[in-house]
C-alpha cells in the first residue's frame, strides 16, 4: 500500500463533514433568483380519456403565473420521453414503445399520470391553483396485474400494443431443455411472484429548470444518478436543445437504488417552462407524487422447472415470465427483464441447458424499470428458490446440492449457456466461509431448542452472482442499447501539485469522493486533502454515464486509472527532460520520479511545477499542462458473487418472522476501502430483506388506485425489523479484465437476501408441510399458511 | 394569518412573520435558509425532519412555526462547535460509516441525541426501538446501530455534551 490512506485502507469518508453538519446541497436545498414553484396537476384514475381542462380558475388564482398542459407543450414541439432499451421479440419484431408525452395529450394511463403543471409565485399558491385546475375525465376500464392483462377481455392500456403486450422475447436453447427433461430423473417446478416494489431513495426527486436569455443556455439541477444521460436525453429526444447549451447538474443526491437513473418528465417540464415563463421553476416531489411516479421494481410472475438427475445434478433450466413494465416505458426498462435478467439464470451452477422466455406487459400502473439489482435479484431468485426446494425434494443437503452443481474454479472463464462468460470466481470457497460463520453445523441444536419453546427455525441459503459495468458497448448496443456503456475520468494536476479529479460517475452515497480519492492517493503517493473529487455536473466533467448497476469503480475507476497512467506517462518524460536522463532510466513509484541507482528524484508535485511554468521543460517535444482524460470501455461484465446465510425463527401463533442470524460471504474482487463496501452490503442486504418480509407496492386490481402509496401502508424496513449482520469478503480472486480487479458491490447484498430469507422461512415452515409462500412473508401470510396447512389433509 | 413569532434558533433570537400553516420546517428551510433538515414524506413518518424543540426531538413537518413561537429550537447546524469540532454524535457517525448518502443523517443525530438523554446507556435492541421514527434506506441501520451505541459511550463520558446542545 502506497499511502495510509490508499487502496485497501478503511478510511472514513471526506463527504461526511458536510452531511453530517446540515451543509450537503440536495436540490431542494438550492433556491435560483426568481425563482417561481411547480405543481402538478395529476390524474385521480388509472385510466381514463381527458375530455377537457379548464385552467381558467387555476390561472386566475392569487400568484400563479402560468398553467400549461399538453397543449403548450406539442405547440412548442416538445417530444415524448425516450426509451434507451429496444428488445425484439422472438419474432424479430421490434417492442411496441407507445407515446410517453411529458404531459399526457388526451389519455391518462395510471394514477399520477401528470396532465399539466401549475406554475406560481410560492409553492403553497401553486399547490392551491392546481386544486382548481378542472379536468373532465373519461374513466376507462384499467388493468394493473401483468397476468390478467394478458387475458382476453382485459382493457387496452395502449392501442398501439394489442394484447398489451409489450415483447415477447426469450434467451436459450429450447430443444436442449427439453432433451434435458425428458431425460430427468426429478423435476421440480416453482410458480413464483417477485412483487413490485417502490425504491423509495429517502430524497423525494426534484428538479430546477433554469434559462438564460442572454447566452440561451439552459440548466437543470435534478436529483440524478447519470446527469449525462439526462441532458443526453432530455437534450436530443425531448426538448432539442444542443448540448453546448444544456447543462445538467446533479448536486447531492440522496440515495437513487436506480429510481433516479432515468429521464423523468418532470426535468423536462420544469426546464422548458423556466424558458417559457422566463424564471427559474422548482419542483420538489412530495412522498405521495415518489410512490405514484418513481419507476418502481421488479413485478415477475414466473413458471420454473429445474431438471435434475438422481444424484441432484441439475440438467436444464426453463422459466417463463410475465414482467411488468406499468404504463410507459421508463428509460432502461426493457432490459430489465431481459438482458439483466435471463442470462442470470445460470446462477452460480453448470446447469448445461437453459430457456427463458419473457412476456412484457403494458398495464395501468407506474413505469417499472431498475431498482437496486435490476433483473438479477430476480434471477437469483427463481434459481436460488428452485435448488433449495429441489434439495428438500430429493432429501440431499442444501449446502451440499450446490457444492455439487458449482461451477468450479478451475473451469474459468465459464461460457453459460445464457449468452454470458464468466471470467472468474471461486465459488465453493465462499460456500466454505459462510457455513462456519453461520454455524451451520450446529443449526439441529438450535432448532431443536426453539422447538422446546414452540418456535419454528429455519436456515435458508442463497448463492448469487451477478453482472456488473455493463459492457461493452458495441456488444450492449447489438442487444438494444442505445447508449454507450463506458467511463471517462480527468486527472487535472495543478501547478502546486493538487489534484482535481473530474468523473462521469455520480456518488449518491457511495462515497466516491473518499474511493477515489485513496486511488489517486495511492498511485501519486498524496494525501486525500490534496485530491478533489468533482462529480455531478455536465459544465464540469467529461461525458459519461453515472452510477448504476454497480458499475462506478469497475467502469468509472478502471477510466481513473487511465487518466492517471497518461498523467504518469508524461510526467515521466517531463522528469526525464528534468534530470537529464533518458526515459527508460525512470523509474516510478507513488509519484516519486527516480533515475535508476542514483538518488535524483523529482516528485509528481515538482514535475507539474514545470508542466506549468515550462522552463525546464521538453517543449519540443510535450505541451504544456499535466491534465489527461480517459475514457474506459469494460471488455467484459465482472461478476461479484457470494452466499448468504439466513436463519429465522417464527412464532407459529403469530405467524412473526424474526430475524436472527444473517450471515454473506462475498467476492468483490479487489476492495478499495472495506469501510464503504460494508455499509454497501448492509444497505443492500436490507432492501433484500424488506422485499422478502415487509414490502409490497400494491394496486387495487379493479380501480388500479394505489393503496400503499405512504409510509403508513408502504412498509419500510426500520431499524427494529432487522438484526446486524456478518459481513465478510476476500480479495483472492480479483476480477481478470480490469485493472483495479475490482468487481463492484453496492447491489450484491439486495441480489441475494430476498432468496436467503424466503428459504429460511420456508425451511422453518416444512416442517408444517409448507413447500411454498410469496413474498412478503408477513405474520398475516404466514399464520394463514399455517393455518391452510394444518387443515389440509396430508397428500 | 400571518403571525409573526419569536424564538431562538440554535442560540440565535430569530423573529420572523409566517403564515398559521407555515411548518416549522418550512420556517428553518425556506425563511432562515437552514437545509441541513430535511423532508423526505409528507405522513410524519421518515424523520429525516428532526430538530429538538426545547431539548426534545421532534418531527419538525408536524409542529407550525407558530407553535415554536417563544421556544427553543436546535437543528443539525448548531451541533457542531463553532471550530467545527463535531458533536460526539455527529463523529460516532462519521467513524462507524452511519451514513451513506446523508438524507436521513440530520435526523438521524438529532434523533440519537435525544435517544441517549433518555437513555444514556442504550441497549442494541433499545437503539433499533427508539429509532423506529427514523427511516434510512441506505445503511441497513447496522452502523446507524453501531454509531449510536458508541456515541452514547462518549457522551456519557464527556458528562453529555448532547443534553447541552440539545437545550442551548
Ligand atoms: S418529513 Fe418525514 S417525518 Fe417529517
Ligand atoms: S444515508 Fe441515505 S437514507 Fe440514510
Amino acid at each position: 500500500m502506497a499511502t495510509v490512506n490508499g487502496i485497501g485502507a478503511a478510511v472514513t469518508r471526506r463527504e461526511d463533514q458536510r452531511f453530517l453538519t446540515g451543509r450537503g446541497t440536495y436540490t431542494d436545498d438550492i433556491n435560483r433568483p426568481g425563482q417561481a414553484y411547480a405543481v402538478f396537476v395529476r390524474s385521480p384514475h388509472a385510466h381514463a380519456r381527458v375530455a377537457a381542462i379548464d385552467t381558467a380558475a387555476a390561472e386566475a388564482a392569487p400568484g400563479v403565473i402560468a398553467v400549461l398542459t399538453g397543449r403548450e407543450l406539442a405547440a412548442d414541439g416538445i417530444g415524448g420521453l425516450p426509451c434507451g432499451w429496444q428488445v425484439h421479440s422472438k419474432d424479430g419484431t421490434p417492442m411496441i414503445e407507445p407515446a410517453h408525452p411529458p404531459l399526457a395529450l388526451d389519455t391518462v394511463h395510471h394514477v399520477g399520470d401528470q396532465v399539466a403543471v401549475v406554475i406560481a409565485e410560492t409553492r403553497e399558491a401553486a399547490r392551491d391553483a392546481a386544486e382548481l385546475v378542472e379536468v373532465d375525465w373519461d374513466e376507462l376500464p384499467a388493468v394493473v396485474d401483468a397476468t390478467a392483462a394478458l387475458a382476453e377481455d382485459a382493457a387496452t392500456v395502449h392501442e398501439a400494443a394489442p394484447g398489451n403486450i409489450c415483447f415477447d422475447w426469450h434467451l436459450g436453447d429450447a430443444v436442449a431443455v427439453d432433451a434435458a427433461f425428458a431425460q430427468a430423473a426429478h423435476v421440480t417446478r416453482l410458480e413464483l411472484v417477485n412483487t413490485r416494489l417502490v425504491p423509495n431513495a429517502i430524497e423525494p426527486r426534484a428538479a430546477i429548470g433554469e434559462y438564460d436569455v442572454a447566452t440561451g443556455e439552459h440548466t437543470l439541477y435534478t436529483s440524478s444518478q447519470n446527469p449525462h444521460v439526462i441532458r443526453l436525453l432530455m437534450g436530443a429526444f425531448v426538448l432539442k436543445i444542443p448540448e453546448h447549451k444544456l447543462r445538467v447538474v446533479a448536486p447531492d443526491v440522496g440515495g437513487g437504488f436506480g429510481s433516479k437513473i432515468f429521464h423523468y418528465a418532470e426535468e423536462a417540464v420544469v426546464t422548458w417552462a423556466a424558458r417559457r415563463i422566463g424564471r427559474p421553476v422548482k419542483w420538489t416531489a412530495d412522498r405521495s407524487e415518489s410512490f405514484l411516479t418513481d419507476a418502481h421494481g421488479r413485478d415477475h410472475v414466473t413458471e420454473a422447472a429445474l431438471a435434475l438427475d438422481a444424484d441432484g445434478r441439475f440438467l436444464g433450466l426453463k422459466v417463463s415470465t410475465v414482467a411488468n413494465m406499468g404504463a410507459y416505458l421508463s428509460t432502461f426498462a426493457p432490459s430489465i427483464p431481459t438482458y439483466l435478467y435471463a442470462t442470470l439464470l445460470a446462477g452460480q451452477y453448470r446447469t448445461p441447458a437453459i430457456y427463458a422466455e419473457v412476456k412484457a406487459v403494458f398495464t395501468n400502473t407506474a413505469p417499472v424499470d431498475a431498482y437496486r439489482g435490476a433483473g438479477r435479484p430476480e434471477a437469483c431468485y427463481v434459481v436460488e428458490r428452485l435448488v433449495e426446494t429441489a434439495a428438500r425434494e430429493l432429501g440431499i443437503d442444501r449446502a451440499e446440492i450446490r457444492r455439487r452443481n458449482f461451477i468450479p474454479a478451475s473451469e474459468m472463464p465459464y461460457a453459460t449457456p445464457v449468452a454470458l462468460e464468466y471470467d472468474c470466481g471461486d465459488f465453493a470457497a465462499n460456500l466454505d466461509r459462510a457455513l462456519p460463520q453461520a454455524d451451520y453445523d450446529g443449526f439441529a441444536a438450535r432448532a431443536a431448542e426453539s422447538a422446546r419453546r414452540g418456535r419454528l427455525r429455519g436456515i435458508g441459503f442463497a448463492t448469487y452472482i451477478e453482472a456488473c459495468g455493463i459492457a461493452p458497448s458495441n456488444v450492449a448496443g447489438a442487444l438494444g442499447a442505445r447508449a454507450g456503456l463506458y467511463e471517462s475520468a480527468e486527472v487535472r494536476f495543478h501547478p502546486t501539485g493538487s489534484v482535481s479529479v473530474f468523473t462521469g460517475s455520480h456518488s449518491h452515497g457511495q462515497g466516491h469522493e473518499t474511493t477515489f480519492a485513496q486511488i489517486v492517493a495511492d498511485r501519486f503517493g498524496l494525501a486525500l486533502d490534496q485530491i478533489d473529487i468533482v462529480h455531478g455536473d455536465t459544465a464540469r466533467v467529461p461525458f459519461g454515464m453515472g452510477t448504476y448497476g454497480s458499475r462506478s469503480l469497475a467502469v468509472g475507476g478502471s477510466a481513473l486509472v487511465k487518466a492517471m497512467d497518461k498523467v504518469e506517462a508524461k510526467a515521466k518524460k517531463i522528469a526525464a527532460h528534468m534530470l537529464e536522463a533518458a526515459e527508460s532510466d525512470i523509474e516510478v513509484k507513488a509519484g516519486q520520479f527516480t533515475v535508476v541507482g542514483t538518488d535524483k528524484s523529482l516528485g509528481i508535485a515538482e514535475i507539474a511545477g514545470s508542466a506549468y511554468v515550462p522552463h525546464r521543460f521538453p517543449l519540443d517535444e510535450l505541451e504544456p499542462g499535466l491534465d489527461e482524460q480517459a475514457f474506459y470501455d469494460p471488455k467484459n461484465f465482472t461478476y461479484p458473487n457470494g452466499c448468504h446465510v439466513c436463519e429465522v425463527e417464527i412464532d407459529p401463533d403469530t405467524g412473526v418472522v424474526t430475524l436472527v442470524a444473517f450471515t454473506v460471504a462475498d467476492d468483490f474482487g479487489r476492495v478499495i476501502n472495506p469501510l464503504v463496501v460494508e455499509g454497501q452490503v448492509h444497505g443492500g442486504l436490507v432492501q433484500g430483506i424488506g422485499q422478502a418480509l415487509l414490502e409490497h407496492c400494491h394496486y387495487d386490481p379493479t380501480t388500479g388506485q394505489l393503496l400503499t402509496g405512504a409510509y403508513t401502508d408502504y412498509a419500510m424496513p426500520r431499524a427494529s425489523d432487522v438484526p446486524s449482520f456478518r459481513v465478510d469478503w476476500h480479495e483472492d480472486v480479483p476480477c481478470t479484465h480490469n485493472p483495479l480487479g475490482v468487481k463492484g458491490c453496492g447491489e450484491a447484498g439486495t441480489i441475494g437476501a430476498a432468496a436467503a430469507v424466503m428459504n429460511a422461512v420456508i425451511d422453518a415452515l416444512a416442517s408444517r408441510g409448507i413447500r411454498h409462500l410469496d413474498m412478503p412473508a408477513t405474520p398475516h401470510r404466514v399464520w394463514q399458511a399455517l393455518r391452510d396447512a394444518a387443515v389440509r389433509p396430508a397428500a | 394569518m400571518p403571525t409573526t413569532i419569536t424564538l431562538s434558533v440554535n442560540g440565535r433570537p430569530v423573529t420572523r412573520t409566517v403564515e398559521s400553516r407555515t411548518l416549522l420546517v418550512q420556517l428553518l428551510r425556506e425563511h432562515l435558509g437552514l437545509t441541513g433538515t430535511h423532508v423526505g414524506c409528507d405522513t410524519c413518518q421518515c424523520g429525516a425532519c428532526v430538530v429538538h424543540l426545547n431539548g426534545r426531538s421532534v418531527k419538525s413537518c408536524a409542529v407550525l412555526a407558530v407553535q415554536a413561537d417563544g421556544a427553543e429550537v436546535a437543528t443539525i447546524e448548531g451541533l457542531a462547535a463553532a471550530d467545527g469540532t463535531l458533536h460526539p454524535m455527529q463523529e460516532a457517525f462519521r467513524k462507524h460509516h452511519g451514513l451513506q448518502c446523508g438524507f436521513c443523517t440530520p435526523g438521524m443525530v438529532m434523533s440519537a441525541i435525544d435517544l441517549v438523554r433518555r437513555h444514556p446507556t442504550p441497549t442494541e435492541r433499545q437503539v433499533r426501538t427508539e429509532l423506529e421514527g427514523n427511516l434510512c434506506r441506505c445503511t441497513g441501520y447496522h452502523n446507524i446501530v453501531r454509531a449510536v451505541l458508541s456515541g452514547a459511550e462518549t457522551m456519557r463520558g464527556a458528562g453529555d455534551p448532547g443534553a447541552a446542545a440539545a437545550a442551548d
